[in-house]
């Protein structure tokens, strides 16, 4: 098939960024989405062109590297997948697919459609771990937990860290981000001496570093890799009201 | 060059405890003042970060990606194992010890494969503290499975997520300690060298890869977690970013590196599909507890799977181990796969997979049970073919996955590079020739989380190193080579992109240096590589510039690195003339087409010595003894 791309093209941080036009010719229904684009930088390459930029590691959906507004949606038109995910039998012959970076205040453009989300990193820095020596720990099954925790922590815990969430939402809040973690850890015996003073320390940096409220908009859901429920930021709210009551 | 592995002496199941106690130990109040640099945050590199952080030690840990979450390891799909025997079904220390060395066709060092054995079982308790949600049963306690032919169930699982849970526990650990300020973090940072001041190593030259700007960061020992290379045949499980650079760099400092030849060929992933292909997908090997492996009688059969009848169908892996069948080892398994596509019984359009078929499962299991067990995976291979698995069998065929060579370490994790330690992918340390699967996130924690922590402070205690810092003389002449280096890779402009002779490699060094070697074939790439070097450094093309954020570049310097690795590993490979494990010398099987080990002559490790990366390296050999285990055959009749 063929394509035409427009691509968000931009230099650095400071620069104005821009569309670009492109064509991607000779592109198989059996290609990944970001093959397509390897196509498409050999070619701009073979032309002294610089290559879009775009991040990408594991390429099948777990490491959370990938990630671009793909006509509109963040990591594109289907549900429940990542951008690396995504292959080109859901393009049709013809289409035209416009391609942008993350956008939020929190999330600066390095270049092309690669932007800092190390802001992600400094919330978990703020609460997202239970503090546990190396080495004092007692054996694993001393505890029991029972299966629907330990599967609805298992289920919070599969968020990549992609950002997504706060791409799709219209307040670029990283709020279902935030809430899974919370509820991993909050839905285990050992999160409990924490759990309080980590959703406080969490939320507190999650808007130190720019993100929006949450106003229940729902678009995170959605647009989530790893279908991560909204319920969780319930579970969230809940926690910062014990919170608030139990505060030092 | 003096290889000494400083195993401890005494009995296998005392050394450890022994070696702890004899080591010498760094006062509380002193490890603030020494700074450990590490390389890599994977399960290896996190884990060591966050516990020497914990310990006291000033920590600087770097990663490429943009968060040390998103290092490889979190790709893991199967599971860890450890010896805790919470089934109740025989496993102990020296079960999990033995099982290890076998499955490594006797190439590994007893000592070490014990003492990762001896501590599996920490490492469960430690991830369970830290919030990792394995799989439990109903009753609240952990579930366990049996995997890769093992015949105990002693491997932990998160769904079929476990390598991002056990990361995400590792990493949750490294935030907490920087946000203590014991630990800073670099990411999207890449290592381009190694500093080595009066024979030590004493810091890296590192890229910025949002501004390309170059600096030296110095401490009191560098500690490598870097991954694995299998990326050099372009094609393979890894990441796209995984390569050998940080390792060979070292290398190329006075590391030596053992056993390059030995890397793994998993039997179940997705065949390529086309000429851009850019990686290949895992299937997890959890699939062959159900699926029927097998391939038309008829050579070029043209049917579809559906319309072959039961009687033209050859289950060869039932057929070949009748008591195995489909759960024969990765390398069997790859082996007779690749046979059966090479006689021209290939599967798919490409003819280049074999089938794994769930009709029988689904009949046995109905189809719930299926998908409850595999569900998640059918989802994965529906999203990659367009085929439900449900429907059509999968055709699956063998990839490159993980390498168990590396640099060379001894007892301690220390390579031939004073100060400089190797733990997880990076170094060669536990699986010989032939790793078990859920063995590889086992070995990276237990290096992380519970041998390096000791073993670099008994170094640190006793080096009485001098004192150095980024403006000394070693660090600029590093960072001018470097910068070099990358001035040169800009000036080329041919006319041929990277990926295209990154793909020329891969597809030379898998076509002879991959599932099956022979002298002829390795002799001739030999020859072969330095040309495609030259062609490289004469006509490939990066575009931009090198101040910039500019992956074009750092592809280049990964493939640079390749080309001259891959040497090495055709040399090593052409030097052990044996068949052991994953490193199958055509030249040396049984009449029944079994790997033949020759214990007489190679029972060593091969430890490499740079010399020049046009002079031939030098070989040193560890001889490898084995006092507590019988070498045997391994056969999976
Ligand atoms: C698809 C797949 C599934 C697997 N499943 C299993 C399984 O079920 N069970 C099992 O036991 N094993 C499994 N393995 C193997 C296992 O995942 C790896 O061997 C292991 O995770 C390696 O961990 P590591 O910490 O050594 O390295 P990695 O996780 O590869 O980390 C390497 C780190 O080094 C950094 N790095 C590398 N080079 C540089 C450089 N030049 N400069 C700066 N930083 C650098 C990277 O950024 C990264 O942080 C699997 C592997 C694959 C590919
Ligand atoms: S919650 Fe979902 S969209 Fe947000 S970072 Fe996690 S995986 Fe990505
Ligand atoms: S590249 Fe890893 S999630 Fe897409």
């Amino acid at each position: 098939m063929k394509l035409t791309l427009h691509v968000w093209r931009q230099q650095n941080a400071g620069a104005k960024g821009g569309f670009e036009t492109y064509e991607a010719r000779d592109i198989g229904p059996d290609m990944s989405f970001l093959e397509m684009l390897d196509v498409v930088n050999e070619g701009l390459i073979k032309e002294g062109k610089e290559p879009i930029a775009f991040e990408h590691d594991c390429r099948e959906g777990i490491c959370g590297s990938c990630g671009m507004v793909i006509n509109g949606n963040p990591h594109g038109p289907k549900k429940a997948i990542s951008s690396c995910q995504l292959h080109m039998r859901t393009f049709a012959d013809g289409d035209k697919i416009w391609i942008e970076p993350w956008r939020a205040k929190a999330f600066p453009v390095r270049k092309d459609l690669v932007v800092d989300r190390s802001a992600l990193d400094r919330i978990i820095q703020a609460g997202g771990f239970i503090s546990v020596r190396t080495g004092s720990a007692p054996d694993a099954n001393a505890i029991p937990i029972p299966k629907e925790n330990a599967d609805s922590a298992f289920d919070a815990a599969t968020c990549i860290g992609c950002g997504a969430c706060v791409a799709a939402c219209p307040n670029a809040s990283a709020m279902l981000f935030t809430a899974a973690k919370v509820a991993h850890l909050g839905a285990l015996p050992q999160g409990q001496p924490e759990r309080y003073e980590r959703v406080r320390n969490m939320v507190a940096q999650m808007d130190a570093e720019g993100f929006g409220y949450c106003t229940n908009h729902g678009a995170c859901q959605t647009a989530c890799p790893k279908e991560i429920s909204i319920d969780f930021i319930a579970q969230l709210n809940r926690d910062m009201m014990r919170a608030f009551f139990t505060s030092r | 060059m003096q290889l000494n592995a400083r195993v401890p002496s005494g009995p296998l199941e005392k050394k450890w405890d022994k070696h702890r106690f004899e080591m010498k130990l760094v006062n509380p109040a002193n490890k603030r003042k020494f700074d450990i640099i590490v390389v890599g945050s994977g399960l290896a590199g996190a884990s060591a970060s966050a516990t020497l952080g914990e310990l006291g030690y000033n920590v600087e840990c770097f990663c490429f990606q943009d968060s040390a979450r998103r290092a490889h390891s979190i790709a893991a799909q199967g599971g860890i194992n450890a010896s805790k025997n919470y089934q109740n079904d025989g496993d102990s220390t020296f079960r999990l010890f033995y099982d290890t060395i076998k499955g490594g066709d006797f190439r590994s060092r007893e000592a070490n494969v014990y003492r990762l054995a001896e501590i599996s079982s920490n490492i469960i308790d430690q991830c369970v503290a830290q919030g990792v949600p394995f799989a439990r049963e109903y009753g609240g306690l952990l579930a366990n499975r049996s995997f890769g032919g093992a015949q105990v169930s002693r491997t932990f699982y998160a769904r079929g997520q476990t390598g991002q849970q056990l990361l995400l526990g590792a990493y949750q650990a490294l935030q907490r300690q920087i946000a203590a300020g014991k630990v800073a973090m670099y990411p999207f940072t890449e290592m381009l060298d190694m500093i080595v001041v009066d024979g030590r190593a004493r810091g890296i030259v590192v890229r910025n890869l949002a501004t390309g700007e170059l600096r030296s960061h110095v401490g009191d020992a560098v500690v490598l977690a870097t991954g694995g290379y299998s990326n050099i045949f372009y094609l393979s499980t890894n990441a796209k970013g995984c390569n050998v650079t940080a390792t060979w760099r070292a290398h190329k400092r006075g590391a030596a590196f053992a056993n390059p030849c030995f890397t793994q060929i998993h039997p179940t992933c997705i065949p390529q599909s086309g000429e851009y292909q850019s990686k290949l997908t895992l299937m997890s090997e959890s699939l062959r507890n159900d699926g029927r492996i097998w391939v038309p009688k008829q050579v070029g059969d043209p049917r579809k799977a559906r319309d072959i009848p039961e009687a033209e169908r050859d289950y060869y892996l039932e057929r070949l181990y009748p008591s195995f069948g489909n759960l024969t080892p990765r390398d069997v398994a790859s082996r007779r796969a690749k046979e059966a596509v090479d006689e021209g019984r290939g599967v798919g359009e490409a003819e280049n997979g074999v089938f794994l078929d769930f009709r029988d499962a689904v009949t046995r299991l109905g189809r719930e049970v299926v998908a409850e067990r595999y569900g998640n995976l059918f989802d994965m291979y529906r999203q990659i073919t367009g085929e439900s698995p449900y429907e059509v069998p999968m055709r699956i065929y063998p990839a490159p996955h993980y390498t168990m060579g590396g640099l060379w370490v001894d007892y301690n994790l220390m390579s031939t590079l004073p100060g400089l330690f190797v733990v997880g992918e990076a170094n060669f340390s536990d699986h010989g020739a032939n790793r078990l699967g859920a063995s590889a996130l086992m070995q990276g924690l237990a290096d992380g989380y519970f041998v390096l922590p000791y073993t670099i402070g008994d170094y640190l205690a006793g080096a009485d190193l001098s004192a150095v810092d980024v403006s000394h003389a070693e660090c600029r002449k590093v960072e001018e080579e470097s910068e070099q280096r990358l001035k040169r890779l800009l000036g080329v402009n041919g006319s041929r992109t990277v990926d295209s002779l990154h793909r020329e490699l891969g597809s030379m060094m898998w076509d002879n240096c991959g599932m099956s070697r022979n002298e002829t074939s390795l002799r001739e790439t030999l020859s072969r590589i330095p040309e495609l070097r030259d062609e490289f450094w004469k006509d490939m093309r990066v575009t931009g510039r090198g101040r910039d954020l500019n992956q074009t570049l750092e592809k280049a310097g990964r493939v640079a690195d390749f080309l001259e690795f891959a040497e090495l590993m055709c040399i090593d490979a052409l030097q052990r003339d044996e068949s052991c494990g994953a490193h199958f010398r055509e030249e040396h099987q049984t009449d029944e087409g079994e790997a033949r080990r020759n214990d007489e002559q190679y029972a060593y490790v091969a430890a490499w010595e740079f010399t020049g990366v046009w002079s031939e390296p030098k070989l040193h050999k560890e001889n490898l003894v084995f006092e507590n285990v019988e070498l045997a055959q391994r056969s999976y009749k």
